[in-house]
């Protein structure tokens, strides 16, 4: 009888949890992937810094990944209960925007960008560049450009595009570099791929364990390693084509009952308290460098020769085809 | 009445959430030619998965059966282990050994000979036989062990050689049991996602339910992916039928229950292969696990407070979804004694792609409540349902032997309700019961993305915490919370197993 006490007990605890939450406050819900409210995420000092004078309850909603995100917009409609989508990406903008569920946000473009990004509905709060990273000890001197590595024996782990955001960068990345012979610069890759994986994580991961030379990530990468672990043997290597941007916007909702908070909320994003943790939290270039500026270990990473950027409409329209070539040359 | 109950609970979760989801999209959408081609890799490497996994699984069985050395127990425990891994971490433990930097590529290389690849095909049916060969194994061992031992022993005494032992009493068991272990196998094989992803090297391993989340996720074709949904079902119910065809009902009679051991069978020739099969089966399984342990165990006292929450979270999780699959396996299994139709619906959750059944859910309880305040009595849900079918298919065996055992002796006592549940049903069940009850909670602990739509970080379960690691560049951490969740799962498992196995005892 006992155990079934106990768990009598757990699930007691459990719902009490759930009621003890009624609070005055107005709630500010903003919904985003869940890396970025994780323990380790820019979330939780968002969250305090904002709290302290907007007499609000900053509520954040993790919903997966960045395509997550749109997927769960698109099914929750005008109902949703958030305020703020914080986490698309331009290469999701396009179909977030024809749903008609953004209001204008009305701020000024964002200064550090390496292109301009002036879009009225989204304002981006940090951005990188795609990027094959690889360990220098393993490999010494990594490929020029995309041909290069087709033609190499270098082994690479790379994300697929219908499940993962970065598995679509470089399927824009290598259409924007290559347009009409993409098709024929993924059939060089063929054999490079040791395998496709569903998300960042397992493929970095496997990078991490030797499976492959090199792996789809960030250019930012390597500051991880340098600034957590002391570990310099990490680097990006820099293409000659350029290099594939993801610029990480945020949105109001038309719908939002609290419009004032929200666009308190979007401009505190760009306020040196959110983009002073962006670099060493989400790993990423934030949108308007903090006076304090970028961490030091940021000063020894790549920077591309080009930025390659589609404009969300254009992604929106070549994703479609660009797939269609991928698995054809892939699937063999 | 209650069997009803659990089988309209059943079949309101998984077609309920297909229909929400097919209701939403205003119907069902054509199929593309890429998920034709999908639904053909999705099914060929299920059945070679699931038909090597139940192959090797007989000379292991077998051999753990009519053996006895030292640690044989921890070994049968342990059988239960890759089973409840969540695919990433069994995915790192694999690698670890197959993988281009793995142990047996280094070994190879030393010998001077090739290296082999783990991804591909091979890799995808490696990883599904790791998965469920200890699954298979299990299932079967209880077969062997409803063979009443006064059967051997008469079989002994009347001189049977092995193979006439196996043509009398092992093969008819088999032929009740084998059908619906592979059946089991072949269903979980046909949702696999990240296994057969992360190893199948690229997208000609694709499976349906890779192409429902593009549905879902890149294309956001919700009327497509509820197509793919429905073609996962037909393939279960396809399945099923083919092997109620095959599965034929032993007849043993009943024994005495008594513990005796038996005389393993003598001769160096089966000796050998016995010890081979054991020998074989335990390296294949416990070395990936032992890799995961090596790499995170002595990280696991410096984790973050986070991820302790979070494993307790995940503990009160698995316990009531396994009180909640207990509840509904037990009346099942009795029921489909009479009524093929309870079996059916209890293994329908095998089918259900995660996707469908999360994101039915969120359509048909987003309009009540906000979906992160129900975060986790829908994992509890889903959980207890996802687990149902093994449970219910490690139950089914034993249940039909109990029913034509000692049904009519129950009856002529006027054994009834309660009564008969305490003194006849419990007590003969107790050992599949202490199995399923297990099973549950150890799959229950590593369950994960069912419930992405309604996750709350603040309430993250291990696994999601686990991925949040990943995710925040902490491999180590993430491997020593992988560790943990591996721990805790085979706990869970080990501890329920040895309460059957005693009160069975």
């Amino acid at each position: 009888m006992r155990p079934f006490l106990m768990l009598a007990g757990l699930l007691c605890a459990t719902a009490t949890a759930f009621v003890a939450q009624a609070q005055d406050k107005p709630v500010l819900t903003v919904l985003t992937y869940d890396s970025f409210i994780s323990e380790w995420g820019p979330g939780p000092v968002i969250e305090e810094v904002f709290e302290r004078d907007c007499g609000c309850d900053l509520r954040f909603v993790g919903a997966g990944d960045g395509a997550a995100l749109l997927a769960r917009l698109l099914l929750e409609g005008a109902r949703t209960e958030a305020d703020v989508v914080l986490g698309l990406d331009t290469s999701l903008t396009a179909q977030a925007a024809a749903t008609g569920l953004f209001a204008p946000h009305g701020l000024a473009p964002a200064p550090d960008l390496p292109v301009p990004y002036d879009d009225p509905l989204f304002t981006p709060y940090d951005w990188g560049w795609f990027a094959f990273v690889h360990d220098t000890t393993r490999l010494a001197v990594p490929p020029a450009d995309f041909l290069a590595l087709g033609a190499s024996d270098v082994k690479i782990v790379i994300q697929d595009p219908r499940s993962s955001t970065p598995g679509l960068g470089l399927l824009l990345w290598v259409k924007a570099a290559y347009g009409e012979r993409a098709a024929e610069v993924w059939e060089g890759l063929a054999d490079n791929i040791v395998t496709v994986t569903p998300g960042w994580s397992e493929a970095y991961g496997m990078f991490l364990e030797g499976e492959a030379d090199m792996v789809l990530s960030y250019t930012t990468s390597p500051a991880y390693h340098v600034i957590a672990e002391g570990d310099v043997t990490k680097e990006a290597a820099s293409f000659a084509e350029g290099h594939y941007l993801q610029i990480e916007v945020a949105g109001r909702l038309v719908g939002s009952d609290q419009p004032a908070l929200a666009d308190r909320f979007l401009a505190f994003l760009h306020s040196p308290a959110v983009q002073g943790t962006i670099p060493e939290t989400n790993w990423m270039y934030p949108a308007t460098i903090s006076p304090a500026g970028l961490p030091l270990a940021f000063d020894w990473l790549i920077l591309p020769v080009k930025s390659l950027l589609m404009s969300p409409e254009e992604a929106l329209a070549a994703r479609g085809p660009a797939l269609a070539e991928w698995r054809a040359a892939l699937a063999r | 009445m209650a069997a009803r109950l659990a089988a309209l609970a059943v079949l309101a979760l998984v077609l309920g959430t297909l229909g929400a989801v097919a209701w939403r999209a205003g119907g069902l959408g054509a199929l593309q030619t890429a998920d034709l081609g999908a639904a053909r890799f999705t099914v060929l490497q299920a059945l070679v998965s699931a038909t090597l996994s139940a192959l090797l699984a007989v000379p292991v069985a077998r051999a753990l059966h009519r053996r006895r050395f030292p640690g044989r127990g921890a070994l049968i425990s342990l059988m239960g282990a890759p089973f409840i891994l969540p695919a990433v971490v069994a995915v790192m433990g694999l690698l670890a050994v197959f993988g281009r930097a793995g142990v047996l590529n280094d070994g190879l290389a030393l010998l001077g000979l090739p290296r082999v690849s783990i991804y591909g095909a091979q890799g995808v049916v490696l990883a599904h036989v790791f998965f469920n060969l200890p699954l298979a194994t299990r299932l079967l061992l209880q077969g062997w062990q409803a063979i009443p031992v006064e059967r051997f022993r008469l079989a002994a005494s009347l001189g049977f050689t092995p193979s006439a032992t196996f043509s009398h009493l092992e093969g008819p068991m088999l032929r009740a049991t084998l059908p619906g272990a592979w059946l089991a196998i072949f269903l979980v094989c046909l949702t696999s996602f990240a296994v057969a992803l992360t190893l199948g090297g690229g997208p000609a391993a694709t499976t349906i339910e890779l192409a429902i989340y593009q549905a879902f996720r890149f294309d956001f074709d919700l009327a497509r992916a509820a197509s793919l949904g429905l073609l996962q079902v037909a393939l279960c119910i396809a399945a099923l039928a083919a092997t109620t065809r095959i599965a034929l009902p032993q007849g043993f009679g009943a024994g005495l229950d008594r513990r005796a051991v038996l005389a393993p069978p003598a001769g160096h020739v089966l000796r050998a292969q016995d010890a081979v099969a054991i020998a074989l089966a335990a390296a294949f399984l416990i070395v990936p696990m032992a890799a995961v342990l090596a790499r995170g165990l002595p990280a696991v006292a410096v984790l973050p407070a986070a991820v302790w929450l979070a494993a307790a979270r995940s503990l009160a999780v698995a316990l009531a979804a396994t009180a909640l699959t207990l509840a509904l396996a037990l009346p099942l299994a009795l029921a489909a004694v009479r009524q093929r139709r309870f079996e059916w619906a209890g293994t329908l959750p095998l089918v259900a792609s995660p996707l469908v059944l999360g994101t039915g859910l969120f359509l048909m309880l987003r309009p009540f409540a906000a979906p992160g305040t129900l975060a986790l009595p829908v994992t509890v849900a889903v959980n207890a349902a996802l687990a149902l079918p093994f449970a219910l298919r490690t139950l089914l065996p034993a249940t039909r032997a109990l029913e034509a055992d000692y049904a009519r002796l129950a009856a002529s006592l006027g054994l009834t309700g309660l009564a008969r549940l305490r003194l006849l049903i419990l007590p003969r069940l107790a050992r599949p019961l202490g199995f399923a009850a297990g099973l549950a909670a150890a799959l229950s602990m590593g369950d994960l993305g069912v419930i992405a739509l309604f996750a709350d970080p603040a309430q993250a379960t291990l696994p999601l915490q686990l991925y949040a690691l990943m995710g925040a560049y902490r491999m180590a951490d993430a491997a020593a919370a992988a560790s943990l969740l591996m721990v805790l799962s085979f706990g869970l498992f080990w501890l329920f197993d040895r309460i059957g196995t005693h009160a069975d005892a």
